[in-house]
């Protein structure tokens, strides 16, 4: 480790070295000592804070509709609130995501109480029961299929992290989504894969298209014809979950199937 | 040999408060605007030993006869070079008349004297001073032009997901919103005759090349093609564009003209990103490339050939090609992985050896260093607690030393006018 360091700063030497002699024109000009005075720097973000503002408060649920026993990843974010609840669940940060798992259709009711009063928001979680009907009928072969059904059916892909390989649990996940479309010929699906907001943003939209591909690949594999999926990248951009953590960023990097009308 | 050349080796300038010549009260707002930009302009350019205002002496002379050059030359001003002029605001107009004197020879002072107009506001006034100061660099410095009138673009995150494509002066001055799609516009990169920025949105069909003309104010027509199609960038001629597109299924670097048209692949292992041309021949290209697992730093001919992987691990992003050939700088955590040490900094590596100096340390996230066109300065995105919306613009000498923020909160990805 010492060793390595020691190179390093010897590199960085050498090549100190070789900008002045390679550059001494260059390097006359950026010698240390100079001093660049910068002017009149607006800051970027100008919206000052007014005396007490309302709390903002919005509050989401992925999926919304899930089979008994399946879990739901809470996302809640507010601005201005001191102090944050949702029933059931208690006393909240301001700002988080929580894995639940309701037993019957809930409806998740947020406050947000803050100096400049209090905003509420809510987000319905629907629980079908086991003997609901979730697969396919068979016989809607000319249905587009309705959006639960296919939000039951064709479910996100989870990835390791800087990885596109897909993961066992994905795989069982694009065989349960491959059936469906198989059994509805009609429905044709967008795959956008997204990153976690780690690493570059542009070679993070290559990682989200290949994530994206792997999906498809899979699911031309297993019979689905290639022109019936349409696939996008968005890299690191409109993350679905804004925290440093682990759970969040596994959250990010995923392919998210949706209905392309 | 030393980088740490002493101030003694600078000329030493003075910059003297510019006389009105009229009572008109907006000519004091213009003025002040005028005088600041002009000492802040000479002194960024890091070539120069400025004399503070109060070692100068009280006189402010408005004209080559108004000048008793002997007294700038002496201590303790002790002046190598003397700016100064006057400024006149009438009818609406801004009048600068600037002078340069050579404060050593006293028979024959003057350098040279130029007269500037423009409209009388502080925005014109601002820009007066950055004409005139770039007019003394490129006399003092050996022909190498200013950069006071340069421009950087950028990204503005609006909120909500929607980032715009902006533009500032070189200082952080001037910060304005060109673009107005409501999406994700990321990537900007001006043509080399400042008349196009090319840059990438997000549409229904993923991200697509765009172009917007800042002749015409607007965006102009650019083919959309299939796949993701992201971070342009413009060969030194303008009459190519390089950039990343998975039309074929995975990421490959691609040439196309300014109108997207005589498109051709370069790479086709997948996985490349971020090209960025030699400037200085043309006849390179540096990219991204994560075909052996983590994206590293590549070089290659620009017809293709040649590839030659740069960096020897980490996580290597951004990469910039100096003016002069010379070096390329980039973004690189070169212990990239969940828990490592470390973090994402800005680098420089001299191509013709592979040999590096790192820039930034301990500032947080660092990414996307761009060159100022003298190749003295670089500016770069920093996000000092490693949140997207913290990220904003700093610059600094390209050995690193004498960093700014050049915004706030909510710039990113910047962009240096090549002039």
């Amino acid at each position: 480790m010492a060793n390595e360091r020691k190179t390093e700063f010897m590199n960085g030497q050498r090549m100190r070295t070789a900008i002045v002699a390679g550059a001494a024109a260059l390097l006359m000009l950026t010698a240390a000592g100079c001093k660049k005075k910068v002017n009149d720097l607006p800051p970027a973000n100008t919206e000052a804070p007014s005396s007490v503002p309302a709390p903002t408060a919005s509050i989401s649920a992925d999926p919304l509709a899930i089979d008994l026993g399946q879990s739901v990843v809470l996302n809640w974010r507010t601005t201005n609130a001191t102090s944050v609840s949702i029933d059931g669940i208690g006393q909240v940060n301001v700002n988080g995501t929580t894995t639940v798992s309701p037993a019957n259709s809930t409806n998740f009711h947020l406050v947000a109480k803050g100096d400049g009063g209090t905003t509420e928001a809510n987000v319905r979680v629907t629980v079908r029961i086991p003997e609901a009907p979730t697969g396919p009928t068979g016989n809607d072969d000319g249905n587009m299929g309705s959006e639960a059904e296919f939000k039951a059916n064709v479910k996100d892909l989870f990835f390791d992290y800087d990885s596109y390989e897909l993961r066992p649990d994905a795989q069982s996940s694009v065989s349960s989504a491959a059936r469906y479309l198989n059994a509805h010929p009609a429905v044709k699906v967008l795959v956008a894969g997204y990153c976690d907001d780690r690493g570059s943003a542009e070679y993070n939209i290559t990682l989200g298209e290949n994530r994206a591909n792997s999906a498809k690949t899979a699911l031309v594999n297993a019979g689905v014809s290639p022109n019936r999926v349409r696939v996008v990248s968005y890299g690191k951009e409109r993350q679905f979950c804004t925290e440093e953590s682990e759970s969040c960023w596994q959250q990010n990097r995923r392919d998210q199937f949706s209905l392309d009308r | 040999m030393e980088i740490n050349k002493g101030a003694a080796d600078k000329i030493r300038v003075a910059a003297a408060d510019f006389k009105p010549l009229s009572a008109d009260p907006q000519a004091s707002s213009e003025k002040r605007v005028f005088d600041t930009t002009l000492f802040s302009d000479l002194s960024s350019a890091g070539i120069f030993d400025m004399v503070s205002k109060s070692m100068q002496p009280t006189a402010t002379p408005g004209s080559q006869q108004e000048i008793s050059i002997a007294q700038w030359a002496s201590a303790p001003t002790s002046a190598s070079m003397v700016a100064f002029g006057n400024l006149n605001v009438s009818a609406g107009k801004l009048v600068v008349n600037g002078f340069l004197d050579d404060a050593k020879n006293a028979q024959y002072p003057l350098i040279f004297t130029k007269m500037y107009t423009d409209e009388a506001t502080d925005d014109a006034a601002r820009q007066v001073a950055h004409r005139f100061a770039d007019e003394i660099i490129f006399r003092l410095s050996g022909g190498v032009p200013g950069i006071a009138e340069s421009k950087i673009y950028y990204v503005r995150l609006m909120g909500d997901g929607v980032k715009e494509i902006a533009e500032m002066d070189f200082d952080g001055a001037n910060q304005h919103i060109l673009t107005h799609l409501g999406t994700d516009a990321i990537s900007p990169r001006v043509s080399p005759d400042n008349s196009r920025i090319a840059f990438s949105a997000l549409s229904r069909d993923g991200f697509q090349i765009k172009m917007y003309s800042l002749l015409l104010n607007r965006p102009v027509a650019f083919p959309t093609a299939g796949g993701s199609n992201i971070s342009p960038a413009w060969g030194p001629g303008g009459s190519q564009l390089a950039f990343s597109s998975s039309r074929l299924g995975r990421n490959d670097i691609w040439v196309s003209d300014p109108q997207g048209a005589m498109a051709r692949r370069l790479t086709s292992f997948g996985f490349d990103s971020s090209p960025t041309w030699n400037p200085k021949t043309g006849s390179q290209i540096g990219f991204i490339s994560g075909r052996t697992g983590l994206p590293q730093l590549y070089t290659m001919d620009s017809d293709g050939s040649g590839v030659t992987r740069m960096t020897d691990g980490g996580y290597a992003s951004s990469p910039s090609w100096s003016p002069n050939g010379q070096f390329i700088a980039f973004a690189w955590d070169r212990k990239y992985g969940p828990g490592a040490p470390g973090g994402q900094d800005i680098y420089v590596m001299e191509v013709a050896t592979k040999r590096w100096i790192q820039l930034t340390n301990g500032i947080g996230r660092c990414d996307f260093p761009t060159w100022s066109p003298d190749g003295r300065h670089i500016a770069f995105a920093n996000s000092p607690d490693g949140r997207a919306n913290h990220t904003r613009i700093m610059g600094m000498l390209a050995d690193g030393t004498d960093r700014k923020a050049l915004t706030g909160a909510g710039a990113d990805m910047p962009n240096w006018s090549w002039k």
